[in-house]
């Protein structure tokens, strides 16, 4: 094999994360659509994917946001969905920790699911590849994502306002939450914590919008903890 | 939505501050001192914590019917999910579940 070079390195990235155009593209592009439903401006609505860039919590704060919910119960929602980035955040931290600061900055930037599990995954194959060359790889990865990501957010809306009720736009949202869900449903505490979650909330659905989500989540971590450490002792 | 401009604005500027100050925490400024275990162990299941929990209400009790049961709703989440789990691939159950959902509508007179 030739050694890796720090463009190289870029390029590996680059083509691994291509495939991950298809996923983004019908998730930015159905934010747009729901988003301009919803009411927001093109301004809000770019300003949203461009700057919190991540599509979970971004349909997260959307959905609260149609129910009027209060907008301290929106930030807490969306950002305990983001909560896992700071997981990402720490695992990253042995391969590119030594990186310069305006690097660090940058990465924290495009720190988000794909790139996260490409570059670790590459990591892990060639742990003894310079700082340089890791940090080349994760920007390689984010490179043909970040763009696609924001540009079909603006087609998304552009057209999301031509599109009558009938075709049941409301239901796009549950959709792709669940489709989110479902290949993370790797073990059986990820099953209890998301069966958990969903009890929880249909019992306290009662209460104001939001809050019931929030004792529904804190109750879902602990549940799966709890079992992921009961399993461990097995 | 009954939110103000500003009061929107003011939703996008927090949860971009404060996700990006959740990406960079441990790179920029925490170091490489470890998490407690504990404290990674709950992480891990913020997603699937908080997901379901937001998705539930919406099947049994769609906003579009006001809050009424409907069938179409409930087969396309379970459409979504069967797929989900058996392909481990999103896309397939997007594409699974907007299938069901369209059929299901057209079945039941309301598309």
């Amino acid at each position: 094999m030739q050694p890796t070079t720090v463009k190289s390195a870029y390029w590996m990235g680059f083509r691994a994360g291509m495939p991950f155009i298809l996923m983004a593209l019908p998730f930015a592009t159905l934010f747009g659509v729901v988003a301009s439903e919803a009411g927001l401006h093109l301004s809000q609505i770019i300003a949203f994917s461009m700057l919190v860039i991540a599509g979970a919590s971004q349909y997260a704060a959307l959905q609260l946001m149609i129910e009027n919910a209060a907008i301290s119960l929106v930030l807490l929602a969306a950002l305990a969905v983001n909560l896992r980035m700071a997981m990402y955040s720490a695992a990253l931290v042995p391969h590119l920790g030594a990186a310069p600061l305006w690097q660090r900055v940058l990465l924290a930037y495009i720190n988000f699911d794909q790139t996260y599990m490409i570059a670790t995954a590459q990591y892990d194959r060639t742990p003894r590849w310079p700082v340089q060359q890791k940090v080349a790889f994760f920007f390689g990865v984010a490179t043909p994502i970040v763009p696609v990501w924001i540009v079909a957010t603006v087609i998304g809306a552009l057209v999301g306002a031509a599109i009558p009720p009938e075709y049941a736009l409301d239901f796009i949202v549950p959709i792709m939450f669940l489709a989110l869900v479902t290949p993370a449903l790797k073990s059986a505490a990820h099953i209890a914590a998301a069966c958990t979650s969903a009890t929880v909330a249909l019992a306290l659905f009662w209460m104001p919008s939001g809050t019931g989500l929030l004792i529904a989540a804190a109750t879902a971590m602990c549940v799966g903890a709890a079992v992921e450490t009961w399993a461990e002792r097995q | 939505m009954t939110y103000t401009n500003p009061q929107i604005w003011f939703i996008i500027t927090a949860l971009a501050v404060g996700t990006y100050l959740i990406r960079f925490s441990f790179l920029g400024l925490i170091g490489d001192r470890p998490m407690p275990p504990f404290v990674l162990k709950l992480l891990r299941y913020t997603p699937v914590a908080v997901l379901p929990g937001m998705v539930a209400p919406l099947v049994l009790w769609p906003t579009a019917t006001d809050g009424a049961f409907d069938a179409a709703r409930v087969a396309a989440a379970f459409a979504t999910l069967i797929v989900g789990y058996y392909t481990r691939n999103a896309i397939w159950a997007i594409l699974g579940g907007v299938v069901v959902l369209y059929a299901g509508l057209f079945v039941t007179g309301q598309f």
